[in-house]
């Protein structure tokens, strides 16, 4: 399955099918994250999801990097049932997805050109990698890809020593380096100044479309969706509240998508009604903490 | 807890007072019958008498031992002394490496999505049990085993260490790895690395300096070790001291005390100058 697909330079169709998923940590009896998801993403087709803080967005692109495993329905990658499959081809299939967290994920005593190449593990064996560890073996394939993102002087550094936002362009860096025919990125422009996001949206869809990667990516930025992105979905209380071409997204369904924003949600911090008194609240939000 | 008020203020009180109150004073009644046990009556050393022996013990450390034929000797088991040490954690970390790599959660695949699937549980579990079978046995045991099967000399101690060393190595080495920031690991395990890479280009980096001071601390303990297992002819210093205490010359138990202070002061600073290269 793996030598055909990589035969076939071509980015990943997206099934998902009637989905009902709930956050892995999610007390018994909480509502789902993502419910009654059903859609269908062609090979390298650029998509946007956006919606308002806590809609599921970072849910939907987990089920897709095989990271959240839905209480019901299916999730196809490539035209493969994913939870079908045994976990070694399982692992060997989320080698072909790259998934940029929110948060960049670097150990911060790394130097940056080691976490550039970590991109390539799935394609390495564990002695190449090794190898590399000692010596960085591909130093101007890490160069390139911090070239795209303006960061090529940053090659030789340690991770501490980059701002918020120099550590956001380099895990996305590492998508440059990875062997994925679907890039999944969760909010790449949150640490961004605004030419800095311009210059990786650009490079992103660019990129993707090069290299004819399907692209999945959750904005907070509804104009940077709406510019870049010929595909919105919006996301609201785990539902899709609309899936468009952008050109169709017009100010009002916007405004609906957004309109629940303002109140805080308190349906599930309030589990039952009469523990209202500001110390069940407070201790409600301490063991909602922990 | 704050039921008994009846103020309509809202609530300021720490809600999780009661809680400390009460785990502290269960913990002073718990320590009682321990100190009633142990006959902790730490007054009988001010008892004239038993003050008199602790004196007379402690007079004969000075002065101590520095004739040039004693200290030759002396520095000759020192280097056997860390010799037992470091090849004793030579084979603990052989041990231990590969136990820690399989029992720590945060590279398992199957826990990437939820709960762990059943067989990983399992084997985790046992390697947890293998990791307290060898550490529950403290090495003099070993070390007493291990001289009848091997014979007197340093060899027994080696074993002893490396056994009991490998135990406490992969529990602490694997509960560092899974109490550290996990985000870069199961991140490069979510995009598909497998899991030693996912430990090297992760895991390590993310740890490697908690794991240095750690396991310079054991090998400190090491040279410590090796001087209780010398007592039971596993070489050493450790069997240096017990024939001077046995001949009752203590400026030569005084010279080896000296000896081992410099070298658990040399381990500090091996371990300092460890983490500064690595921070």
């Amino acid at each position: 399955m793996t030598s055909a697909t990589l035969a076939s330079p071509q980015g990943f169709s997206v099934g998902l099918e009637a989905i009902t998923a709930f956050h892995p940590t999610a007390l018994a009896g909480a509502p789902p994250c993502l419910q009654q998801i059903s859609l269908a993403i062609a090979p390298g087709e650029q998509v946007a999801v956006i919606g308002p803080s806590g809609a599921g967005k970072t849910s939907f692109l987990a089920l897709m990097a095989a990271s959240l495993k839905p209480a019901n329905g299916q999730v196809l990658l490539n035209g493969q049932s994913l939870w079908s499959l045994p976990q070694p081809l399982l692992q060997a299939l989320r080698g072909q997805v790259y998934c940029a967290p929110q948060t960049p994920p670097l150990p911060p005593r790394q130097r940056v050109v080691t976490s550039v190449l970590a991109g390539r593990l799935p394609s390495q064996s564990l002695w190449q990698s090794l190898i590399s560890l000692i010596y960085p073996s591909d130093a101007h394939l890490a160069a390139q890809a911090l070239a795209a993102f303006d960061l090529e002087e940053k090659l030789w550094l340690r991770v501490d020593r980059l701002s918020g936002g120099e550590r956001q362009r380099v895990g996305l860096a590492r998508a440059l380096l990875s062997p994925a025919r679907l890039w999944l990125i969760d909010e790449p422009l949150s640490a961004l100044d605004p030419k800095r996001a311009h210059l990786v949206i650009s490079v992103l869809t660019e990129q993707a479309r090069a290299r004819r990667i399907t692209l999945v990516c959750s904005l907070h930025q509804v104009d940077f969706a709406l510019s870049a992105f010929p595909r919105v979905i919006g996301l609201q209380d785990g539902r899709v509240a609309f899936d468009l071409p952008a050109k169709e997204v017009d100010p009002a369904r916007l405004a609906e998508l957004y309109a629940q924003e303002a109140i805080p949600d308190s349906s599930d911090l309030l589990q039952t009604e009469e523990s209202t008194s500001p110390a069940a609240i407070a201790t409600q939000a301490m063991v909602r903490c922990r | 807890m704050a039921h008994s008020h009846t103020s309509q203020a809202p609530e300021l009180r720490d809600p999780a007072w009661t809680g400390r109150v009460f785990w502290t004073l269960a913990g002073l009644v718990i320590l009682w019958p321990a100190l009633v046990a142990t006959e902790f009556k730490p007054w009988i050393f001010l008892d004239p008498d038993n003050l008199r022996v602790t004196l007379r013990f402690l007079g004969d450390f000075f002065p101590p031992v520095f004739t040039g034929e004693f200290l030759l000797m002396v520095a000759q088991e020192s280097w056997r002394t860390v010799a037992i040490a470091t090849a004793g954690m030579a084979l603990a970390l052989v041990l231990a490496i590969p136990l820690t790599l399989l029992a720590t959660r945060i590279l398992s695949v199957s826990a990437l999505t939820g709960r762990m699937a059943a067989l990983p549980f399992a084997v985790r579990q046992l390697l947890r049990w293998v990791m307290i079978l060898l550490r529950s046995i403290p090495e003099l045991i070993w070390a007493l085993v291990f001289v009848r099967v091997v014979g007197l000399g340093p060899t027994a101690g080696v074993l002893a260490i490396g056994l009991t060393y490998a135990g406490m190595l992969g529990k602490v080495y694997s509960e560092i790895l899974e109490s550290g920031e996990t985000h870069a690991t199961q991140t490069l395990l979510r995009n598909g690395a497998s899991r030693l890479q996912a430990f090297f280009y992760g895991l390590l980096p993310q740890n490697a300096s908690e794991l240095t001071s750690y396991t310079v601390y054991r090998w400190e303990c090491a040279i410590r070790s090796s001087a209780v297992l010398g007592f039971v002819g596993a070489g050493g210093l450790g069997q240096q001291m017990d024939n001077s205490m046995k001949m009752f010359n203590g400026g030569e138990v005084a010279t080896m005390l000296l000896v081992f202070m410099l070298l658990v002061g040399l381990a500090d600073l091996l371990s300092s100058a460890l983490r500064r290269a690595i921070r």
